[in-house]
């Protein structure tokens, strides 16, 4: 057999074998209820161990994996702000999510818009939240068929046709499984991944003549952060945060609220954020695998330059492992990263239609459904949700430029949902109506800011004082969105008074 | 309202360690050949954990007793 062949017979043996686990996944603690938790929350029955590796699975997607590294590769220093990202993300796991676990179980809350519309008496403000989870979650499935094309195309299979395959079988077994088949597929997947970068660690640095060396390679500009210069933060600002805005918008993201949800109890949560940056850890060292793609010279090697010409940066770790890995593992490690895009894509499509069955359907379109409807509306808005997403990148040209600035987008939108469903968790002194135009202000300046940049960066440099501040536009919206909702309420709740109706009770959240 | 208890202090350590860039955007000292910069960040993932645990025993013990 050619090298290709090895690892494409590794590789096809691997992701047959965990897409069998999907449908078996079905049966697998099953109550036999027709109702849409337990499809669409695996009966909120998933313990520790079973949550790890389906909220690991979940957040550190295939096309983190790729992209990741390729920032490092592409931009050197700039790129490394995933790793501040997910450490500030497991504080506000570990802190403010069990109350959100807490509520929903008691008030059999789905989604975060239920809680929204429980908590505020408004069905405006739980629509605006579910709508913002679906389009901020919709590129995201998108940029998982990226990842999987460039590690497809690095097993020499061009064309569109093997997308269309992987995707039908996610299709399929989260029609017929729900959550349980991602959550199944994560343990596999997720054990690959440990395995590949354990063997990456080990074997690439020593390969490229040690750490000293690999990051000799990197251009002196791109090694470090530019510093602040007179009358400007710098590029640290900026870093800084990209960082945070991204860690508090994580867990607003549908998907990783139906992770969530999905957890038997609410210290299943608070040890998962214990336990979950172990993936950071693999996160941080993936990373680095950019940096080791730049110093090993793979960018210029004739044997991968046609790839490095059809997908660009993002070839640089594909290619990275076929130039160090021996065939049988770089079909391993390509299976890791395909079967990496299922778990992300099938729970991202179960949780928008959570979303919309819940808070659109049931809400709008067919008030006092059945359960037995209700979760067939589910079970069919997500394969609608992964066959767009599909059709999206497939047919569309230039589909993928386009989810990319579009996922940017999401995350600068999405984080518009804190002061609703955050701080709604704490006080219900904010009044719905302050928070939906602080929503829509947050949404609109946000875009705008990206908007100003071409739609190229998520960084604007603000002028506050003279002083030039290069921040995440998430965070910049974010605090217009804050300053509004409270300055409103005070005005909304001083004229029409500040009691209204609250489905949900003090106890509820501890 | 529960009484806040000072144990819940150890959640701040990784935000200030982390946004105050200033101070790791550095090469020295390297550890491994690796520069600071890379490898202090990479270093705060199990940290952050690690401060996680003892609230996380914290919040355990005053289940039991309540």
């Amino acid at each position: 057999m050619t090298r290709n062949s090895t690892a494409l017979a590794v590789f096809l043996v691997l992701f047959v074998s965990v897409a069998l686990l999907g449908f078996v996944a079905a049966r697998w603690q099953q109550s036999g209820e027709a109702q849409i938790s337990e499809w669409g929350l695996g009966g909120r029955r998933f313990g520790t161990l079973i949550t790890w590796f389906l909220l690991g699975g979940d957040l550190y997607t295939a096309y983190t994996f790729i992209a990741v590294p390729t920032a490092l590769f592409g931009q050197g220093a700039a790129g490394f702000f995933a790793v501040p990202y997910t450490i500030f993300v497991y504080p506000i796991l570990f802190a403010v999510f069990p109350r959100l676990w807490s509520v929903a179980r008691k008030n059999g809350y789905v989604t975060a818009a239920d809680f929204v519309r429980g908590r505020f008496g408004s069905g405006a403000l739980a629509l605006a939240v579910a709508v913002t989870g679906i389009i901020a979650t919709m590129p995201y499935i998108a940029l998982q068929l990226v990842g999987m094309e460039v590690v497809l195309g690095g097993l020499g299979i061009h064309g569109h046709w093997p997308l269309v395959i992987a995707f039908a079988t996610v299709a399929a077994f989260t029609y017929t499984s729900g959550l349980r088949a991602p959550a199944i597929i994560a343990i596999a997947k997720d054990l690959l991944i440990y395995i590949t970068v354990i063997a990456a660690v080990l074997i690439i640095p020593g390969e490229l003549g040690g750490y000293a060396k690999i990051f000799a390679a990197v251009p002196k500009a791109k090694l470090l952060l530019a510093p602040p210069s007179e009358g400007n933060l710098g590029q640290g600002f900026g870093y800084a945060t990209l960082a945070l805005g991204s860690a508090l918008a994580l867990f607003l993201y549908p998907h990783a609220v139906t992770g969530l949800f999905g957890s038997a109890s609410r210290h299943v949560v608070r040890r998962n954020a214990v336990i979950l940056p172990a993936y950071s850890l693999a996160l941080g060292l993936i990373a680095l695998l950019g940096t080791m793609a730049l110093a090993s010279g793979v960018a210029s090697m004739p044997a991968y330059a046609r790839e490095f010409k059809l997908f660009g940066a993002n070839f640089a770790v594909p290619a990275l492992f076929l130039q160090m890995f021996p065939a049988w593992f770089v079909g391993v490690a390509f299976a890791a990263i395909v079967i990496g895009a299922l778990v992300p894509a099938a729970i991202m499509s179960i949780a928008s239609a959570n979303l919309f069955t819940r808070n659109i359907y049931r809400e709008y379109l067919n008030p006092g459904c059945s359960p037995a409807n209700e979760l067939q509306v589910a079970k069919l808005a997500a394969l609608a949700v992964l066959l767009g997403a599909l059709g999206f990148i497939v047919w569309l040209p230039g589909a993928q430029k386009f989810a990319i600035t579009l996922q940017l987008l999401g995350g600068i939108w999405i984080i518009q949902t804190l002061p609703a469903v955050l701080i709604g968790l704490y006080t219900r002194w904010l009044h719905p109506v302050a928070l939906l135009v602080g929503w829509a202000v947050g949404i609109v300046s946000g875009t705008a800011m990206v908007a100003a940049k071409a739609f190229a960066s998520p960084i604007y440099p603000l002028d506050i004082f003279g002083v030039i501040a290069p921040s995440y536009d998430a965070i910049s919206a974010l605090a217009l969105n804050l300053v509004i909702s409270v300055a409103l309420s005070f005005v909304f709740n001083a004229a029409f008074g500040s009691a209204r109706a609250d489905a949900t009770a003090v106890t509820d959240y501890v | 309202m529960r009484r806040f208890h000072p144990i819940y202090l150890l959640l701040f350590p990784p935000y200030i360690a982390l946004l105050w860039v200033g101070f790791y955007n550095r090469l020295e000292p390297t550890l491994f050949g690796i520069p600071f910069f890379y490898w202090y960040q990479v270093a705060w993932i199990p940290l952050g954990a690690l401060l996680l645990y003892p609230i996380y025993r914290f919040e355990e013990r005053r289940r039991d007793r309540p």
